[in-house]
């Protein structure tokens, strides 16, 4: 988690700022080192962990430093350029800027770049880039101009991708961006033009820059407040022709656009970005840190002082200036831990022996964070590792397991699942098996043909698995359409998102009765699957209904057997199941399915309008089953809840109700429907005053049981 | 009827007597908890009471309460630790440190300190040393001595009351906690090196006073500070400076206390939360550690006066008179049933006895006795009906103690003519009168020297004999007739041994005595020629009851691990059934039982059966029956009467066990055809405390 600590001051005495702020703040050859140039006459060298100055050196009255003070990390001396074409170059031990080595060149220079293994470069206002030591064997050289008339740098960084030096700088030109990379090494320079998108009148604000392997990624702060990034090939495809470049947006709005105060911008790491700016126009300015992969704001912090608009990082630093004086903010972003959030830390295995396990076993204890019980922890580790070894001696069955599934036949996979499975109780269990579907998973992705679904059944059967842990497994039998799958996802998983309720239950409604009974009759182990359902089902017909799809008891004892054959008369919907009992079964997972009402509407309005009539004529059959008897109850092992009929009609009128109320085929359904509630309700009012009078039965009941103090009872004992 | 299947039918008091509340001292059956002291060597816990009490309950041996020191109301103990191995010492308000006798169960000694009262009480890491802080701010140490406690010398004398006390485990240093800033001494010189004050905002409002009610000195020179105003503070001891503050009651932290790695710490709350700290490192894989809240527990209504940290548990205690030992699952290796919550509230002895023939209950308090007249009816029910009383429960007596002490132990005569009973001092025996509805008591005075403090008394089935069991460890025999008493003989404790018997039983010949102690075996005397008869073989948990069986003699001792044995007294051995049970075990339910069997009866008519009780059932255990194996239910509700006989025959063992009584204080058969039973209802006991610390709910 990125985070700012707490701020420090690096020095009391006021530098003289100009109103641009600094001239720069530098690394210097010592990594808590820093140059700080102000726009003035003085480059004064800090030590920031000791927050105080180690030397201050200035140019004579008259002269003006015009570029910020930089070290040359291969020679450990200081370079800076006064009156934009005097150069100087001292060390540490010189006191007087006006004694050390003076070098007047024949261009003004825009800033000199050093970075750490390379000699400086010396980039002139005309474009023109040089080396240090080949300037200064001949100062007065001749230097070309490169850029065009009225283009002016803007930004420029120094880089080294593969131990080549690369410079990429920007420039402008009537509202123009341009990028020039040059690859110093080669001498190749390639121009780009940077295309501003859409909106055009925006004007950049800041620059910074990060570079992986092929490309530079240069960011940008527009004055409309977004980030947007560039990529620039580090290895142009034509260097003679002109490119261009668009760039995307990265953030939205991270600063107020219409800031009167600068704004700046710098990379922090691959994913942290650290901006400076109001984050509205109102407010006062802000250092915040953001997430440039999940896009989120870390933190910030709030700098009412005001500042600059320049903003600067080196090794863990941020120094900014705040109000009159420099100020350094350490950034951190350590690796966090949900455990280690918690209170609790995961003990890290070591990377040597073990790889790390993609799902924490968190019955078996990972250590708890207590320094004394490491030693016992490696000696319960070791205790496992023998147990492991006695049962395979080579590999684990685990490791045996999931290569398995990379390489061999679904057969020869569904053998070694239930050979793994008969071993069971291992502690890593509950990780084997995630693993292992995962492992599936990933290679019925990359294999269309390959769908393991015998053994994915028997993984889902050992309870083990939740949604959450392989989301990918209901994607792909919603692909397969393989319902069979799906319900027994619905009966185990705790945690399946509305979304994909829903989904199951389109194709749940959609799926034709044919394929339906194709699918299940002629998969084996499907087969082993719905016939015990069955069975179930049929032993018990002759006295009560399962499941609650069975029409009436009294008419239809042989209907059953009839509803498979011939086509479900829809209008007989009143007192016979309007779907076959498969579906029904299915619908009824669905039922048993948690869900969050808010989240599972939205999802229900897709389901298509004869669909949704189906499942509403399967519903109130339900619920007349339901008043049936007294207990409001279905027979059956399992059956559906009336809570969980009634919640359901609800949510399908409520999602679809202006559909439902224009079809002419739902109307009598309706009507039904509505007819019944009336009934219900006049008989629930008669209830209730029954109910009345039963409670003051009660309250009687209760004052004959409070024993008081002393009782005398009988009591059989036996 | 094919099985046995009589209707006794059942008298039952509920929580008769304790509620009579016109005084409030000692109307509670337990006092409040002040402290709690572990003994790491011992696994033993010491318990203070606010009524003076101290406990000793022994973890090993299931949480069974094996020793007790009864109150004084002038003796509020304020602080209890254990020294030198397995010494424990007291100190409280009256201003005397204590040494405890654990084996004849009585005080050695009382040392005053001379600095008013004393709050706090500290062991040196070494054991040697003992370290006092008084009401007037000073700070004393005393040197242990083989036999006693000897002054040594002051530390500087602070401003107010030093509350909390912690030695560094060096021993070279100390931390004192007094009213709103804790100093730190050095041991050498007795001098304050530092004083750091604490904060006394509380929620951003200034109380008067910061009370720091404990600190704890750790190893690495952290002071960890708990204040009333609701704070854990971390203090580096050696340059005086609050490292870190964690916020985390509104009421006052009360209690503090370390285990002994110093890898986690526990404190209690007056909201009667306990919270568990870890040091737990800041991220995987880092050497750079913290200290995390990591857990808040709720198991008190009141205020957590006291913690403690054994290696494997948190042990709190308070007002609320709950001791709760929750164990650390992290630590626990085998998931078993030691790794349960425990939760004692109840005292683990006998505080009723009852006189069958008048049907009398005689109920002891810490101040008093009551004597109650059980009702009658004339009507008849069927299982479960509640029958309408001719005769409602008469208290005929309010029998109050003279002078400070608590009482020890008492009974009540068979025959209901005779009570007696017992403080740390006198010992007290009544004769009893009945003249058709009147009732007079008349002491009999001049008691010998000898009967001066009793743990144990008991009468003989037909009330002529009086059994004693003193603290010296003789059990004396005296012969009760008319309005006199005549002493027959004291069976003096073997040479060597001083351990005092707790436990009496006698068979109803009148010819058997058996007594036991906390930890030795039991002893069985002849009474007809007053000699050692035998010594059953001694069992590693001590005895929580036991009672002589009539006609067979068999005595049936219960231990604190749940075994009960049945052992032959004519025969000097184990009976065949006792064998039997032995070979094949307990039902494991059985032995999961969390609390111990505290009385035992027989039915005169049925020899087979053995009737005893814990806090939560009642049990008659039928030996004509076979044992339960771990597969069978142990709990079988009584079967159904509809049920045909075979099904009853099949499923039934041994052990007919009900619940319908719970807490059950006492349990004992009246006649044949009645059962008394005196439930304590929880209710009852919390009403009586004084209210908990109010906290806002749902805007309320």
């Amino acid at each position: 988690m990125a985070a700012l600590e707490e701020e420090f001051t690096l020095s009391s005495v006021v530098l003289s700022a100009g109103p641009e702020g600094l001239l720069g703040v530098e690394q210097s050859d010592k990594t808590d080192h820093f140059l700080v140039t102000d726009s003035g006459r003085t480059v004064i060298l800090y030590k920031v962990s000791d927050q105080k100055p180690l030397g201050s050196w200035s140019v004579k009255q008259g002269q003006v430093i015009t570029c910020p003070a930089v070290c040359n990390f291969q020679t450990r001396e200081y370079i800076v350029v006064h009156d934009n074409k005097v150069l100087r170059i001292w060390n540490n031990e010189d006191v007087n800027l006006d004694k050390v080595f003076k070098a007047t060149l024949s261009a003004e220079v825009y800033r000199i770049l050093s970075v750490q293994g390379t000699e400086p470069l010396v980039l002139f206002k005309e474009g023109a880039v040089r080396g240090l030591e080949a300037l200064l064997a001949d100062p007065q050289q001749k230097i070309e101009t490169v850029i065009s008339d009225e283009e002016v740098i803007k930004w420029t960084k120094f880089f080294i991708v593969f131990r080549h030096p690369v410079l990429i700088f920007i420039t402008e030109k009537h509202g123009n961006y341009f990028a020039y990379v040059q690859m110093f090494n080669s001498r190749i320079l390639t121009k780009y033009t940077l295309l501003l998108g859409q909106d055009e009148n925006s004007v950049i604000e800041s620059f910074t820059a990060s570079v992986d392997r092929k490309f530079i990624s240069l960011m940008s702060l527009s004055s409309d407040g977004c980030i947007y990034e560039t990529l620039i090939p580090i290895r142009p495809t034509d260097p003679e022709k002109n490119q261009t470049l668009v760039r995307s947006q990265l953030l939205k709005a991270v600063v107020s656009g219409n800031t009167r105060n600068g704004v700046a911008l710098t990379a922090l790491d691959q994913d942290h970005i650290a901006v400076l700016g109001s984050p509205q126009a109102a407010s006062k300015e802000c250092l915040s840190v953001w997430n440039i992969k999940f896009q989120t704001l870390q933190t910030s912090k709030e700098l009412p002082q005001g500042t600059s608009g320049q903003l600067w990082y080196y090794g863990e630093n941020l120094f900014m200036l705040h109000g009159k004086s420099l100020t350094v903010i350490p950034y951190k972003c350590e690796v966090s831990s949900l455990a280690g959030a918690l209170g609790k830390l995961k003990h890290g295995q070591d990377p040597g022996t073990h790889v790390m396990p993609r799902f924490v076993n968190w019955e078996t204890p990972q250590g708890c964070g207590l320094g004394f019980q490491n030693s016992e922890q490696s000696r319960r580790i070791l205790r496992r590792r023998k147990i492991e070894v006695s049962l395979q001696p080579e590999v684990p069955p685990s490791k045996q397991l999931l290569s398995t599934i990379m390489e061999d036949s679904e057969k020869h996979i569904e053998v070694e699942v239930r050979k793994f499975l008969a071993l069971k109780q291992t502690p890593d269990f509950h990780t084997v098996i995630g693993d292992t579907v995962t492992g599936l998973l990933e290679r019925c992705k990359a294999e269309p043909s390959f769908y393991p679904r015998n053994c994915l059944v028997q993984l889902i059967q050992t309870h083990v698995l939740s949604y959450s842990l392989c989301p990918d497994l209901m994607e792909i039998a919603l692909i397969k359409k393989d319902v069979q799958l799906l319900q027994l996802c619905l009966q185990q998983f705790p945690d399946i998102p509305e979304s994909v309720t829903c989904a199951c239950l389109k194709i749940f409604l959609s799926i034709g009765d044919d394929s339906l009974q194709e699918t299940d009759v002629s998969m084996e182990s499907v087969f082993d699957y719905s016939n015990s359902v069955h069975d179930e089902k049929m032993e018990e017909q002759t006295e009560i209904l399962q499941n609650g799809f069975n029409p009436e008891e009294d008419k239809c004892s042989n209907c059953d057997q009839e509803l498979n054959k011939k086509p479900q008369d829809e209008t007989k919907e009143s007192t016979s199941c309007p779907v076959v009992p498969k579906r029904a079964a299915l619908l009824n997972a669905i039922l048993h399915s948690a869900y969050s009402e808010t989240f599972l509407l939205p999802h229900l309005k897709d389901i298509p309008a004869q669909h949704i009539t189906l499942f509403l004529k399967y519903l109130y059959f339900l619920y007349l089953k339901c008043s049936e008897n007294a207990t409001m109850t279905l027979p059956g092992i399992h059956p559906p809840t009336l809570n969980q009929i009634m919640d359901w009609i609800c949510l399908l009128l409520d999602a679809n109700f202006t559909v439902v109320v224009m079809m002419p085929e739902a109307k009598r359904l309706l009507i039904n429907l509505y007819k019944l509630v009336k009934s219900q309700i006049s008989v629930y009012s008669e209830l209730n005053k029954i109910e009345v009078s039963f409670r003051e039965l009660q309250k009687l009941n209760q004052e004959k049981n409070n024993r008081g103090l002393y009782s005398i009872e009988v009591l059989e004992l036996f | 009827r094919s099985t046995s299947g009589a209707e006794p039918e059942s008298a039952r008091a509920r929580g008769a007597g304790a509620e009579r509340g016109e005084r409030r001292e000692g109307e509670c059956a337990a006092a409040g908890i002040r402290c709690v002291a572990y003994n790491n060597q011992s696994n033993r816990l010491a318990v203070s009471r606010t009524d003076g009490t101290v406990e000793v309950y022994n973890l090993s041996a299931n949480y069974f309460q094996e020793k007790f020191f009864p109150g004084h109301e002038s003796r509020a103990t304020e602080a209890l630790c254990w020294a030198e191995g397995q010494r424990l010492f007291s100190a409280g308000l009256n201003g005397e440190i204590m040494e405890y006798d654990l084996q004849a169960l009585n005080i050695k000694y009382a040392v005053d300190a001379f600095g008013g009262p004393i709050w706090s009480m500290a062991a040196s890491p070494s054991g040697s040393q003992l370290l006092v802080g008084c009401e007037d701010g000073s700070v004393k140490l005393f040197q242990i001595t083989p036999d006693k406690i000897q002054f040594e010398r002051n530390f500087d004398r602070q401003k107010s009351r030093i509350l909390s006390l912690s030695w560094h485990p060096s021993g070279t240093h100390i931390a004192a906690g007094s009213i709103d800033y804790i100093s730190v001494f050095d041991v050498k010189s007795g001098s304050a090196i530092h004083k750091m004050i604490v904060d006394r905002q509380h929620m951003g409002v200034s109380k008067r006073k910061c009370i720091v009610w404990g600190v704890a000195f750790l190893s690495d020179g952290t002071v960890i500070s708990v204040d009333s105003a609701g704070k854990v503070q971390f203090w580096d001891s050696a340059t005086g400076t609050l490292v870190k503050s964690h916020l985390i009651a509104n009421a006052d932290v009360q209690s503090i206390a370390v285990a002994e790695q110093e890898d986690s710490f526990v404190v209690g709350t007056a909201e009667g939360t306990v919270f568990h700290f870890q040091l737990v490192p800041v991220t995987s894989n880092s050497s750079e550690k913290q200290w995390v809240r990591t857990k808040p527990f709720q198991h008190h209504t009141h205020d957590v006066r006291t913690v403690a940290h054994s290696p494997t548990a948190l042990i709190s205690g308070g007002t609320d008179t709950h001791l709760v030992i929750r164990p650390l699952m992290e630590k626990v290796e085998v998931k078993n049933y030691d790794a349960a919550l425990r939760k004692i509230t109840f005292p683990h002895r006998r505080l009723i006895s009852c006189s069958k023939k008048r049907q009398l209950l005689l109920f002891q308090f810490a101040h008093h006795l009551e004597l109650w007249r059980l009702g009658s009816t004339v009507a008849t029910g069927k299982n479960g009906d509640t029958l309408p009383l001719s005769k409602n429960a008469d208290h005929l007596l309010h029998l109050k103690t003279k002078g400070p002490e608590n009482i020890i132990c008492s009974c009540i005569s068979p025959c209901g003519s005779w009570i007696a009973y017992s403080t740390v001092s006198r010992f007290f025996l009544y004769r009893l009168n009945y003249e058709h509805d009147n009732i007079s008591l008349k002491r009999v005075s001049k008691m010998p020297p000898f009967l001066r403090c009793a743990l144990q008394i008991l009468f003989s089935e037909d009330s002529t004999k009086l059994f004693v069991a003193s603290n010296q460890g003789a059990l004396h025999i005296v012969q009760l007739s008319g309005g006199s008493f005549k002493h027959l003989h004291a069976f003096q404790p073997q040479s060597g041994t001083v351990e005092a018997m707790c436990l009496l039983a006698v068979s109803s010949d009148g010819n058997w005595l058996a007594a036991s102690g906390t930890s030795a075996g039991v002893h069985v005397y002849n009474v007809k020629q007053l000699k050692l008869h035998c010594t059953v073989p001694a069992y590693n948990f001590p005895v929580t009851a036991m009672a002589i069986a009539p006609n067979t003699n068999n005595l049936v001792i219960a231990h604190s691990d749940q075994q009960v044995f049945e052992y032959s007294i004519p025969d000097k051995q184990y009976t065949d059934w006792s064998r039997t049970v032995q070979k094949q075990g307990f039902h494991h339910l059985w032995l999961q039982r969390d609390t111990p069997i505290t009385h035992i009866s027989f039915h005169p008519k049925r020899p087979m059966h053995i009737l005893l009780h814990d806090a939560y059932m009642f049990c008659i255990i039928d030996k004509s029956l076979p044992l339960p194996n771990d597969k069978t239910l142990l709990y079988n509700p009584f079967p159904p009467t509809n049920e045909s006989d075979v099904i009853r025959r099949r499923t039934a063992h041994a052990f007919k066990i009900s619940k319908i009584y719970k807490p059950l204080l006492f349990m004992d058969l009246l006649d044949e055809r009645t059962l008394v039973a005196v439930e304590r209802p929880l209710d009852d006991i919390i009403a009586q405390l004084p209210p908990p610390i109010k906290k806002k709910k749902f805007g309320t």
